[in-house]
C-alpha cells in the first residue's frame, strides 16, 4: 500500500480529533478511563494459549512420583521395573539433580526431586517420561522406593524444641534446624510506652492457612533444541528466576535457557517460584530428546502448596485515654511447613508491613518461622501481611471498644499522613482519609453501626500494602524492571516487557501507557511479554510491583520515542515541539493535524529506525531505614485500603453470612478503572473466602498423618457464584511521585481489610470476639454458647 | 482400544477414534484440538470444562465422549457467528468481566444455556446457573455484569456498547 493511501485510511477511521484538540495540556488522553483488556476478545473465544495448551511434535507426557510419608529418608530407588515399560522413554530421581536450590539464595533448602529425605507427603522423589499418561501413570506404580520412616513434626510448637531428627540440618551447630528464620526488632522503647499508656487491650490471635487454587493447574512444557537451547514454557508469575534456577539445578549457561510464559490462568502467588515439574520437564526433555509435558492434577496443586503460612500471633496495644496507639507489640510463630520457600522474607513481612497508615509511637516484633512436615507455604496475594493485619485490626475494634470510640472515629484519630512509618519506611502518597470517609459514607455507618438488629453487624478495618519490593530477590544493581518499544512507519507500536500476565491486566496497561505517551489507537499495539529471549529482564509478578515498575520502564521507553516523533512533526509543521500532541490516532500540531502514522514517517525520516528502551530502579536513598532488615518491606510507594463489611449471624447454627463488602483503596491515580475495580473485588472476594470458608490443614496420627484434608475443589471450600457477597468497589486515588502517572497497586492491598472487618462486623452483630480464623458455623457456634455460658451466672446472680 | 464415533461440534462433523475411556473433554482437547474448553479438575468439580450439549450446559470432563454421539456439541469455539462475537462474548470484553480467563469458556458455555432460554434472567438467576463454575479471580462481580448486559443485548436486539453507553 502506497504511504498516501495508508494516510488515507487512517485518516477516515481515526476517531474524531475534536476530542483530542480539546485536552488541556496536562490532561490524559487514554490513560484515567474504563478500557478493554488487550487479551479479552482472546480470552472469551477460547483462542489463548494457556501451557497446557501446546502440543509439540513427539511429546511425551510427564508425571512425578510423590512421597507417601510426611517424614523419611530414601533408602534406595529402583526404577528398573518402570524403565521396563514399553513406552517409557525415562525415569529421574533427586540423583540426577543434586544441586539445591531456593527462591532466596540465603536459604537453598531444596532439590528438584528430593535427594536423601522426604519432608512432607507429596515430596516429589521420581519423575517419568512416558508416550502417554496412562503409561507413564503405570510406570510411576513400579518404581520402588524404600523409605526409613522419621517421626513427623505437624505442630510449629513442637518445631520449636529442638530434638533428634530435625526436618533441616542446622546450617551452624547448637542451633535448632527447625528454625528458618528468627527476627526481632524494636523501634522507640516500646515497654517505657506500654507502661505510660492510659489503657491496653491484648488477645491471642490465630491464623489457619490457605491455599491459592487458581483455577489453571501448574503445567510444563520443555524442549532441547539441535543447537542446545533448552526452551521451557511453563504457568509460572517468575519466568527470569526460573530462567536461572533451572541453569542452576541443571548445570547450564542462563544464556542456553529460554523461559516462555504462556498466558496464566490464576496464580495468586503460587506460581511464583520454581517447581519440580519445572525442573523435571527440561531433564526429562534432555534424556530422551524429545518435548516433554507436565500437568499438575489438582490434587497435587494442594500439596505443592506454597500458600499462607498458618500463624500464631499474639499483640498488645497501649494507647492514650483519646485513642492515640503509644506502643504495639506483637509476637509470630509461622508454620512454614517443609521447605524454605520466600519464608525468610515472610518472617520480615509479618512485622514489617503493619505500621501504616497509623502513627504508632513504639513498635516491637518478634517472628519466628518453623519448618513442619507439611506442604511448604510461601506467597499468597497479601505475602505475610493479611495475618497480622487481621489480629491488629481486631486489637483496634477491641480499643475502640474499651475506649467507647467509634472505631472509624479511633483510625481517623492515628492516621499517619504522609512521612515516615515508626519503622521508618517513607510515605509520599497517602488517601487513607478519603478510604474511611468512602467506606463511613457508602454503608450509611454513622445510621448503622452499633444499631442493627441483633445478629446484623458492620465492622471496618484498614490496611497499608507496597508497589514493589525496594531490592530485588538477588542483589545486584541492575534494572528492577526493564522495556523495549519499536515503532515504525504503519503506526504500529510493539512493547516488548518482562512483566508476567497473571490475569491482572499487565499486558493491557502496558498498551495503554503506549497509547498515551505516543497517540495509538490500541489496536495499533502489540505487546510481547514475558520470554526471556525476546523480552528485557523483569522480575516477575509478586509484590504487586508491575503498574509501577513495569509501568515506569514502558513510559519511559515511550517517552523518548515521543520525543523524537513531536521534535519530527514540529520541523515540518513549523510550530514548537511543545505545541506537538500525539492523542487519539492523531498528531496535533497547532491548528494542522496529521494521522499519527503520518507523524513516525516523518520521524523515521528524520532519525532513522526507531525503538527506545527503558528501565526502572527503586531510588536507592530515602526509601528506608538504615538497620539490619530495614530494606525488606521497603516499597517506592504505599497503597491504603478500607473496608466495611455487613454481616448476618444465624445464632442457632453458627453460619456467618456475608452479606456486603464496600472496599476503598487508594490505588494512586487509576490508569483504568475497569481493572482497578477488578483486582479490588477480586482482592476482597479472596480475603472473604479466608475468613468464612477455606482451611489448608493437614490429618495428623497414623497412618493418616500429613495427608492433606480436602485436596479436590469440592472439599476445599472457594466461594461459588452462590455463597458471595456483593462487593462495592470505591476508587481513591492519592497520586504518588513514584508511581507513573501517580499509580499505586491495587492488586494485592484490597485484601487484607476483609478478615478484621468480617471479624468486627461479627462482634457488632452477636457481642463475641472471634480472634481464631476461619469463623465456620462450628467456631462461631460454640463461641455463641461460651459466651453464653459466661454470661449465666452474672444474669442469675443479677 | 479404540473406537470410531461420529461426534458433531459447532456444527462440524467429525469421525473420531478415541480410546473407549475417554470423555468427552478428552476428545475435545486431544483429538480435535479444540482447545478452548479447560481442565482445571478433571473430576466435575471446578466447571472450567463445561460445553454445552443440546442445549444443556453439561460438563465435558464426567461425560464419556460416547453419550454425546448424534447430540449437537457447543464448545466455546463455537459461540462466536460467521458475523463476529456473540453479545455475550462482548459483553464479557466490555466490563472485564475475564481477568485469568481460564474459567471464561465454562462460564460462557453455563450463561449462554442460560440466557438462549431466559435471556431476562436476573442476578439470582444467573448466580444459580453459574454455581457449578468457580472463578478464582473476580468475586463473579463483573460475571454477573456481563451476563446481565448480554441478557439485555439478546433481548432487546441492541449491542452491548451502546445499552452502557462505550462510544
Amino acid at each position: 500500500m502506497h504511504p498516501e493511501e495508508l494516510l488515507r485510511k487512517q485518516a477516515e477511521t481515526a476517531p474524531d480529533p475534536g476530542a483530542a484538540e480539546a485536552l488541556a495540556p496536562h490532561d490524559l488522553s487514554r490513560l484515567g478511563r474504563r478500557s478493554r483488556r488487550v487479551d479479552g476478545h482472546r480470552k472469551s473465544t477460547g483462542s489463548e494459549i494457556y501451557t497446557d495448551d501446546i502440543v509439540l511434535p513427539g511429546m511425551l507426557h510427564g508425571k512425578i512420583l510423590r512421597s507417601p510419608h510426611p517424614h523419611a529418608r530414601i533408602v534406595a530407588i529402583d526404577t528398573s521395573d518402570a524403565e521396563a515399560i514399553p513406552g517409557v522413554q525415562s525415569v529421574i530421581t533427586g540423583r540426577d539433580m543434586p544441586l539445591a536450590y531456593g527462591i532466596i539464595p540465603w536459604t537453598r533448602d531444596e532439590h528438584a526431586l528430593a535427594f536423601d529425605k522426604v519432608r512432607f507427603v507429596g515430596d516429589a522423589v521420581a519423575a517419568v517420561a512416558a508416550v502417554d499418561e496412562d503409561t507413564a501413570n503405570e510406570a510411576l506404580t513400579r518404581i520402588r522406593v524404600e523409605y526409613e520412616i522419621l517421626p513427623p513434626l505437624f505442630e510449629p510448637e513442637e518445631a520449636l524444641e529442638a530434638s533428634g531428627n530435625p526436618i533441616h540440618e542446622a546450617k551452624k551447630e547448637g542451633r535448632n534446624g527447625n528454625i528458618t528464620k528468627h527476627v526481632h526488632l524494636e523501634f522507640g522503647d516500646v515497654d517505657e510506652a506500654m507502661a505510660g499508656s492510659d489503657v491496653t487491650v491484648e488477645g491471642e490471635y490465630y491464623f489457619h492457612g490457605t491455599t491459592h487454587t487458581p483455577i489453571e493447574p501448574h503445567c510444563a512444557v520443555a524442549r532441547r533444541n539441535v543447537n542446545g537451547l533448552l526452551e521451557v514454557w511453563s504457568s509460572t508469575q517468575v519466568p527470569h528466576y526460573l530462567q536461572r534456577e533451572l541453569a542452576r539445578v541443571l548445570d547450564l549457561d542462563v544464556a542456553e535457557v529460554r523461559v516462555v510464559q504462556p498466558a496464566v490462568g490464576g496464580a495468586f502467588g503460587g506460581k511464583s517460584e520454581p517447581f519440580d515439574l519445572e525442573f523435571a520437564v527440561a531433564l526429562l526433555a534432555m534424556r530422551t530428546g524429545r518435548p516433554v509435558k507436565i500437568l499438575y492434577t489438582r490434587e497435587e496443586l494442594f500439596y505443592s502448596h506454597r500458600g499462607r503460612h498458618p500463624m500464631d500471633m499474639s499483640y498488645r496495644v497501649g494507647a492514650t485515654a483519646d485513642g492515640r496507639i503509644r506502643a504495639v507489640d506483637g509476637k509470630l510463630l509461622l508454620d512454614g511447613g517443609a521447605y524454605a520457600s520466600f519464608g525468610l522474607v515472610t518472617a520480615y513481612y509479618s512485622g514489617q508491613l503493619l505500621m501504616a497508615p497509623y502513627d504508632v509511637e513504639t513498635y516491637r516484633f518478634d517472628a519466628t518461622r518453623v519448618y513442619t512436615n507439611k506442604p511448604p507455604c510461601g506467597p499468597k496475594r497479601g505475602h505475610g501481611s493479611v495475618q497480622p493485619r487481621f489480629g491488629f485490626e481486631v486489637s483496634l475494634d477491641k480499643l475502640a471498644e474499651k475506649l467507647g470510640i467509634d472505631p472509624i472515629e479511633l483510625r481517623r484519630r492515628n492516621f499517619m499522613g504522609l512521612g515516615r512509618t515508626v519503622n521508618e519506611f517513607r510515605v509520599q502518597s497517602n488517601g487513607f482519609m478519603e478510604c474511611l470517609d468512602k467506606v463511613e459514607h457508602a454503608s450509611d455507618w454513622k445510621n448503622r453501626y452499633g444499631r442493627l438488629p441483633r445478629g446484623h453487624g458492620l465492622g471496618v478495618a484498614g490496611s497499608c500494602y507496597i508497589s514493589g519490593t525496594n531490592y530485588p530477590i538477588y542483589p545486584n544493581d541492575m534494572p528492577q524492571a526493564s522495556a523495549q518499544v519499536q515503532i515504525e512507519r504503519s503506526g504500529r507500536v510493539t512493547v516488548l516487557h518482562g512483566a508476567s500476565e497473571i490475569g491482572q491486566g499487565s499486558d493491557s496497561t502496558m498498551a495503554y501507557i503506549a497509547c498515551e505517551e505516543l497517540g495509538v489507537p490500541v489496536e495499533y499495539v502489540r505487546v510481547v511479554s514475558a520470554d526471556t529471549d525476546l523480552t528485557p529482564v523483569d522480575l516477575g509478578a509478586y509484590s504487586s510491583r508491575e503498574t509501577l515498575m513495569v509501568g515506569n520502564a514502558v513510559m519511559m521507553a515511550c517517552r523518548e520515542l515521543g520525543t523524537k516523533v513531536r521534535a519530527s512533526v514540529a520541523t515540518a509543521t513549523g510550530v514548537g515541539a511543545e505545541q506537538v500532541r500525539l492523542a487519539n490516532g492523531w498528531a496535533l500540531a497547532g491548528g494542522e493535524r496529521m494521522p499519527i502514522a503520518r507523524a513516525f514517517m516523518l520521524a523515521e525520516a528524520e532519525h532513522g529506525t526507531l525503538g527506545a528502551v527503558g528501565h526502572y530502579n527503586t531510588p536507592k536513598e530515602g526509601v528506608h531505614g538504615d538497620y539490619r532488615g530495614g530494606t525488606i518491606g521497603a516499597s517506592p510507594a504505599y497503597s491504603f485500603t478500607a473496608h466495611v463489611a455487613e454481616v448476618e449471624v444465624d445464632e442457632h447454627t453458627g453460619f456467618v453470612n456475608v452479606r456486603k463488602i464496600w472496599v476503598a483503596h487508594d490505588c494512586g491515580r487509576a490508569l483504568n478503572p475497569m481493572l482497578v475495580e477488578g483486582q479490588m473485588e477480586g482482592s476482597a472476594y479472596m480475603g472473604f473466602a479466608e475468613a468464612v470458608m477455606e482451611h489448608q490443614r493437614v490429618k495428623r496420627g497414623t497412618p493418616e498423618g500429613g495427608l492433606h484434608d480436602a485436596p479436590s475443589l469440592l472439599d476445599y471450600r472457594i466461594p461459588t457464584s452462590l455463597d458471595c457477597p456483593e462487593f462495592i468497589p470505591l476508587i481513591v486515588e492519592a497520586n504518588d511521585p513514584e508511581g507513573p502517572y501517580g499509580a499505586k497497586e491495587a492488586g494485592e492491598g484490597p485484601l487484607h481489610p476483609s478478615l478484621p472487618a468480617i471479624a468486627n462486623a461479627i462482634f457488632d452483630a452477636v457481642g463475641v470476639r472471634i480472634d481464631r480464623l476461619p469463623f465456620t458455623p462450628d467456631r462461631v457456634w460454640r463461641a455463641l454458647q461460651a459466651a453464653r455460658a459466661d454470661a449465666a451466672p452474672e444474669s442469675e446472680s443479677g | 482400544m479404540k473406537q470410531i464415533l461420529e461426534l458433531r461440534v459447532n456444527g462440524d462433523r467429525h469421525e473420531v477414534g478415541v480410546p473407549t475411556h475417554f470423555t468427552l473433554l478428552e476428545t475435545l482437547r486431544y483429538v480435535l484440538g479444540l482447545t478452548g474448553s479447560k481442565q482445571g479438575c478433571d473430576k466435575g468439580d471446578c466447571g472450567a470444562c463445561t460445553v454445552i450439549v443440546d442445549g444443556e450446559a453439561v460438563l465435558s470432563c464426567i461425560m464419556p465422549v460416547q453419550e454425546a454421539e448424534g447430540r449437537e456439541v457447543r464448545t466455546v469455539e463455537g459461540i462466536a457467528g460467521r458475523r463476529g462475537a456473540h453479545p455475550l462474548q462482548k459483553a464479557f470484553d466490555l466490563t472485564g468481566a475475564a481477568q485469568c480467563g481460564f474459567c471464561t469458556p465454562g462460564i460462557l458455555c453455563s450463561a449462554l444455556a442460560l440466557l438462549e432460554v431466559n435471556p431476562q434472567a436476573d442476578r439470582d438467576e444467573i448466580a444459580r446457573a453459574l454455581s457449578g463454575n468457580l472463578c478464582r479471580c473476580t468475586g463473579y462481580t463483573k460475571i454477573f455484569e456481563a451476563v446481565l448486559l448480554a441478557g439485555q443485548a439478546m433481548s432487546s436486539g441492541r449491542e452491548p456498547a451502546e445499552i452502557i453507553g462505550e462510544p
